[in-house]
């Protein structure tokens, strides 16, 4: 019974309904959007490290993220990691940012990814268009197909220039974004030292591989010990810093979680609100039911079900409205990420911020003076 | 008296309000209410028969005196014990009928289980006999809204006595009601205290009511002014016609 009147509370009062829904609505949208504009962000920023065949990186001496490692490592550091036990191969790889010349004129910034794929560090991993053979070709480069209207070109085939060095688009990949807006651009390794006009083997990072049965923890203290100017870090160090690079240093991720604390917050005082009044709207039956003797947990198990029945149903309705966004999000530059947990996350975020809104109608309720049943 | 009294209210006192504000609303009264009998409680306005009868329903605690529900004491017991006394011993009628009224008058009567933890189908069917034992059974998916007064006053009798509880109070059960509705419910009323064996008490100052009472208790300004009782062998109308009668003689 304290399910029906729980529902027949809500639905008595069907504007009051309509707002608490499109308060919760409005609140799932919001921290949906900002922390799904969070994921998708923190993909972008660490999916080349994500998808790079690498243990342990070595990056120049405090290089904060994949495209802020300079070309400071030379040789002699990959022949010192490659004596150190574990170590099966250490594995080049060049990201710089450089200058996109515009076929009809302008230019804009990318990021050039210099790798060769069959050393089994790090290749483009969203190819639709070629193959990594085509972008062996002389002048090759393989970009995504989302900036080709910002790097001023149409598709495969196009040529264009990056600094001095004329390139042709000869592969393209789907869905890499890149969170500083400057486009990824494949090409080999030494196409890539040639267009920048790197001395010699100078290269970005160092990818390297361990022996099957090698303690990563003990192969980076080794290393640590025996490159002096660079650093060693894991997998997951790196990825951390280069989270933490690009949203929190920038504020950027600041401002997403900013915001869906706001949205969090703004869901919950709206729901708080019509919850309250429509505690206080039917006031005298839940003095009825204590005048019945009804317990106090009853009464709060009436109420907390109103709430848990406005954070299903407006959890339902803000969803489904931001799987409507995210679906729409998907051809843009910067794309939404909905997953499993982040959905479970935010049914939680709803039904707990609807329980915190429940508190006040409970507070207000408890002081109920059955009493007042004779005087109405 | 027919049997043991279920309750039992000793010298009870009740102030209401705090400081200079402070009124004495019951100033000593006693009452016991046993199985079987429909007791009225009369009196003026402001004669202090509401707080005494929400006393006596454990929703108000006395200033001072004893009240014993089925034996057990109320003293010191918390207001979820007070809760639980309701529970277990005490039905209520209220004046304005306080139905929820989005539910049905099937689901009124049912909730009054539910709190009492009688849930399914056991507390569907009992709460259907009690509604047909009222006369609606041919209203229980009715709404209050679409209910008369009349009916809506039989829902609440109904929601009252559906988890047997040994006392029924009943608050001026036919003030909000026409002649007709009010003696249904008064006959309803006095059934209930007959056939089933329970202590019904009805706080009243309508006098249509008189004619049901195996027992009239005045009440006048926090005490208790006077005790009828209607004879052995007397029916229950006729008690209308001796209070009348005692009346006229002073």
């Amino acid at each position: 019974m304290t399910l029906t009147l729980a529902f027949r509370n809500l639905f008595h009062d069907r504007v009051r309904l309509t707002v608490t829904l499109v308060g919760i609505l409005f609140a799932i949208v919001l921290v949906a959007v900002q922390l799904g504009l969070y994921l998708g962000s923190s993909y972008m920023i660490t999916a080349h490290i994500d998808h790079a065949k690498a243990d342990l990186w070595i990056t120049a001496y405090g290089a904060k993220s994949f495209e802020d490692g300079g070309l400071l490592l030379t040789p002699r550091e990959r022949h010192q990691a490659l004596a150190t036990p574990g170590v099966k191969a250490v594995i080049p790889l060049i990201v710089k940012f450089a200058e996109w010349r515009k076929p009809a004129g302008g230019s804009t910034r990318v990021v050039i990814v210099g790798t060769d794929a069959e050393d089994g560090g790090l290749e483009p991993w969203a190819l639709v268009d070629g193959t990594w053979e085509d972008i062996k070709a002389p002048e090759s480069v393989a970009v995504d197909r989302t900036y080709l209207k910002d790097l001023g070109i149409n598709g495969l085939g196009d040529t264009s220039q990056i600094a001095t060095g004329r390139v042709r688009v000869r592969a393209l990949t789907d869905g890499v974004r890149s969170f500083t807006q400057s486009p990824y651009t494949y090409t080999t390794l030494n196409r890539a030292r040639s267009l920048i006009g790197v001395d010699g083997e100078r290269t970005t990072f160092y990818l390297v591989q361990l022996e099957p049965g090698a303690d990563v923890n003990v192969v980076q203290q080794d290393l640590r010990g025996r490159l002096d100017g660079a650093e060693v870090l894991t997998q997951e160090e790196f990825r951390n810093r280069s989270l933490k690079q690009w949203l929190f240093r920038t504020g950027a991720g600041v401002a997403l979680i900013g915001g869906a604390l706001l949205g969090s917050l703004v869901g919950t005082v709206i729901v708080a609100q019509t919850l309250y009044s429509s505690t206080k709207d039917h006031l005298n039956e839940f003095a009825t039911l204590r005048a019945l003797g009804s317990s106090s947990g009853y009464i709060r198990q009436v109420i907390l079900m109103q709430a848990g029945l406005s954070a299903v149903m407006g959890y339902i309705l803000g969803m489904t409205v931001a799987l409507g966004i995210l679906v729409l999000s998907q051809g843009s530059v910067l794309p939404l990420v909905m997953t499993p947990g982040l959905a479970f996350w935010l049914f939680t975020l709803t039904v707990g911020m609807c329980a915190i809104s429940a508190l006040a109608a409970i507070f207000k309720v408890m002081k109920i003076d059955p009493a007042v049943v004779f005087n109405r | 008296m027919t049997g043991k009294p279920v309750l039992e209210a000793e010298d009870i006192v009740k102030d209401l309000g705090h400081g200079a504000a402070m009124v004495r609303a019951l100033k000593g009264v006693s009452l016991s209410l046993v199985p079987g009998e429909l007791t009225l409680l009369m009196g003026p306005s402001g004669s202090g028969k509401t707080t005494f009868l929400s006393i006596l329903g454990c929703i108000l605690t006395p200033t001072a005196g004893s009240l014993r529900i089925a034996g057990q004491s109320t003293d010191r017991l918390s207001p979820e014990e007070l809760a639980d006394l309701r529970r277990k011993h005490i039905g209520f009628v209220f004046q304005s009928y306080n139905l929820f009224p989005t539910l049905t008058a099937l689901e009124n009567v049912r909730i009054a289980l539910d709190v009492r933890g009688q849930k399914g189908f056991p507390a569907a069917n009992r709460a259907e006999e009690v509604l047909r034992d009222v006369g609606l059974g041919y209203r229980l998916k009715s709404y209050p809204g679409g209910l008369s007064g009349g009916e809506q006053q039989r829902v609440a009798v109904a929601r009252a006595i559906a988890s047997s509880p040994s006392i029924v109070l009943a608050d001026e059960p036919t003030a909000s009601l026409d002649s007709e509705n009010g003696h249904a419910v008064m006959a309803l009323l006095s059934r209930i205290a007959k056939e089933q064996d329970r202590s019904v008490l009805a706080v009243t100052h309508d006098p249509r009511t008189l004619s049901y009472a195996d027992r009239v208790v005045r009440i006048e300004d926090g005490r208790i002014v006077g005790e009828e009782r209607r004879p052995e062998g007397l029916d229950a109308p006729e008690i209308a016609d001796l209070t009348k009668r005692r009346k006229a003689h002073g």
